[in-house]
């Protein structure tokens, strides 16, 4: 049998500017991950309620690695259930979206209302008197595993913690009125898509907190010439650091001259686009604000980049390979031709975008490049080594920090 | 010009338009898998469609996929991105594609379809099977030459891996 690695990861003394190696890798510190921070103090995304708009409609997904059923019950209640059956673990859903009265394992026909309280388990009572479960068997003892939920313009949240605070007071004011900017008008789904990534789930959540690479890694708009013109830009963090916003409003120039084809077309060095329709919008916000990602901890993403809104979770699936779920939505209020501006834009993002790909792979990189000497550390030192609530610019990693020290909370480091 | 002969609801498609047809169908295919990625916008008219979308979103008619041009030239930006902006580790695609199922439904438009695999070899030799789904396209003939005006690209997976920059 292999020796199990019981020692617990050292951490360095540099605080949340320095992260051991190791924590990307370890099989043991991802176990330790599930109970402490998935099955911690914190909300998980796990779907829209309009994935669930009928009473018996399901979808499944998984809260870390943990399989649920996300569901409207018979009295319109948005239940959030471990999808697992009581009798001998086996799966209670299968399908990935479907409806149904009640819940039913397939395997020995345990029988679930959509509450998750077992009604009946076949041959409970024996054939012909023989067999059967013993007689202090209660059936009430036996329900699924039901979680705590909060359902927010439209967001559905749920959580393993009976402690973590409400909701809105957990993300607190300024995550929230981000979230209300967004999503808050009403979303109508265009689509959604998955990623695969060959790293650690943390990589990519340090990625999107990482406001310092986006410029330099992503060449797209540098490329041709796509300017940004005055922005000013920075970062939000929660009072605790755990969730960050950042973003860029346009301070003196309106979006529809920023992106004015001619002048696209103007530049003399350089490429330029044959079409520059993709990179058209609007002024769709009376802030001004052109780009905002925002993460709540640990692992949820709401993005307005210009006129393309998407919400992202990513999912650990073991301790080197993740996958980031996209939804990619408008909203009720938006002109045909305001649609098609956001298909237009949705080129810039996902596994496909060309500005945004490059964060899927990069996150496989540093986990190749880090494989071994796992007692060294990564820097993440700019603009700082603690964490500030804002900050002006995009020069700092102060929004990684954050998420360490969301991390460290949560895993007693 | 192409002969049509009516069959009990269908549209018969003569030989020689099928020729072309499955020769424009497979030497597509051949211009990506060989790196001849510049060529690739050549096999549209300049009125066009190209997009990317998984089989879920697109049987529950949702628009929106992982790639989406509607213009001759966003295709050609595309692979200008792909060249000199994108950053990716150096990898190949290699389609193997089935049979095309040709009908007409005017004129002048033919409806293809064609299975497809993509095999992606990465630069250190690691192969996986990236893509398989289904080619829906609307074929054009222009001065007897025909040209994709819609190729839908139906994925059967939600899944992408790592990233997608070379079109399938």
């Amino acid at each position: 049998m292999a020796e199990s690695n019981t020692q617990k990861i050292e951490w360095p003394n540099d605080g949340v500017s320095r992260i051991p190696y190791k924590i990307y890798t370890d099989p043991d510190n991802y176990d330790d991950e599930q109970r402490r921070i998935f099955r911690g103090p914190i909300w998980s995304f796990v779907g829209t309620d309009q994935e669930v708009s009928k009473p018996g409609d399901f979808i499944t997904t998984y809260i870390g690695d943990t399989p649920v059923i996300v569901l409207r019950d018979l009295e319109r209640k948005v239940q959030v259930i471990v999808n697992r059956c009581s009798h001998r673990g086996n799966l209670i859903c299968i399908k990935r979206e479907g409806n149904s009265e009640e819940l039913t394992c397939v395997y020995h026909n345990w029988r679930y209302d959509l509450q998750g309280n077992l009604k009946s388990v076949a041959f409970g009572k024996g054939v012909g008197r023989k067999g059967g479960m013993p007689d202090d068997f209660n059936r009430e003892d036996h329900g699924l595993q039901r979680l705590r939920v909060a359902v927010y313009q439209g967001l559905i949240f749920a959580t393993f913690s009976d402690d973590v605070a409400p909701l809105t007071d957990w993300l607190g004011d300024e995550m929230v009125e981000n979230i209300d900017r967004v999503v808050g008008r009403g979303m109508v789904l265009l689509g959604t898509y998955s990623q695969y990534m060959p790293n650690n789930w943390k990589l990519y959540m340090e990625n999107v907190r990482d406001s310092y690479h986006a410029s330099i890694l992503h060449m797209f708009q540098a490329t041709f010439r796509i300017n940004r013109l005055s922005m000013k830009g920075g970062i939000k963090l929660s009072d605790n650091g755990w969730h960050h916003i950042s973003y860029s409003i346009a301070e003196t120039d309106r979006e529809e001259d920023q992106y004015d084809a001619k002048k696209l077309r103007a530049v003399k060095d350089g490429y330029t686009l044959a079409d520059p329709t993709l990179v058209k919008g609007w002024r769709e916000f009376e802030c001004g604000t052109t780009l905002a990602i925002q993460s709540t901890y640990p692992n949820f993403v709401v993005q307005q980049i210009s006129n393309s809104l998407a919400l992202r979770l990513c999912l650990p699936k073991g301790p080197e390979e993740c996958e980031l779920l996209w939804w990619v939505f408008g909203t009720p209020e938006d002109t045909n031709e305001q649609q098609e501006i956001r298909i237009k834009q949705s080129n810039m993002i996902g596994p496909g975008g060309v500005i945004s790909m490059e964060d899927g792979v990069v996150g496989g990189w540093i986990q190749r490049g880090t494989k071994r000497d796992h007692e060294k550390t990564t820097i993440v030192q700019m603009g700082g080594r603690d964490v500030a609530p804002s900050a002006e610019g995009r020069a700092t990693e102060v929004s990684i920090r954050g998420f360490w020290q969301g991390y460290r909370d949560c895993m007693g480091f | 010009m192409h002969g049509v002969l009516i069959m009990a609801g269908s549209v018969y498609v003569g030989a020689e338009v099928r020729r072309k047809i499955e020769n424009l169908v497979a030497d597509y295919a051949h211009a990506i898998d060989d790196d001849r990625l510049e060529e690739w916008p050549e096999f549209f008219v300049d009125e066009c469609s190209y997009r990317i979308i998984n089989r879920d979103n697109h049987e529950k008619g949702m628009r929106i996929g992982v790639m989406d041009c509607s213009s001759k030239g966003m295709l050609q930006d595309r692979i200008l991105a792909l060249r000199e902006a994108n950053v990716f580790e150096p990898h190949c695609y290699r389609h193997i594609q089935s049979a095309s199922r040709i009908s007409r439904s005017d004129e002048n438009v033919f409806q293809v379809e064609t299975s497809f695999l993509v095999v992606r070899t990465m630069q250190e030799g690691d192969m996986s099977v990236f893509c398989a789904g289904k080619f829906l396209d609307e074929i054009v003939f222009e001065d007897d030459k025909p040209l994709f005006k819609k190729r839908l690209v139906v994925t059967d997976s939600n899944r992408i891996h790592t990233l997608i920059v070379i079109p399938i």
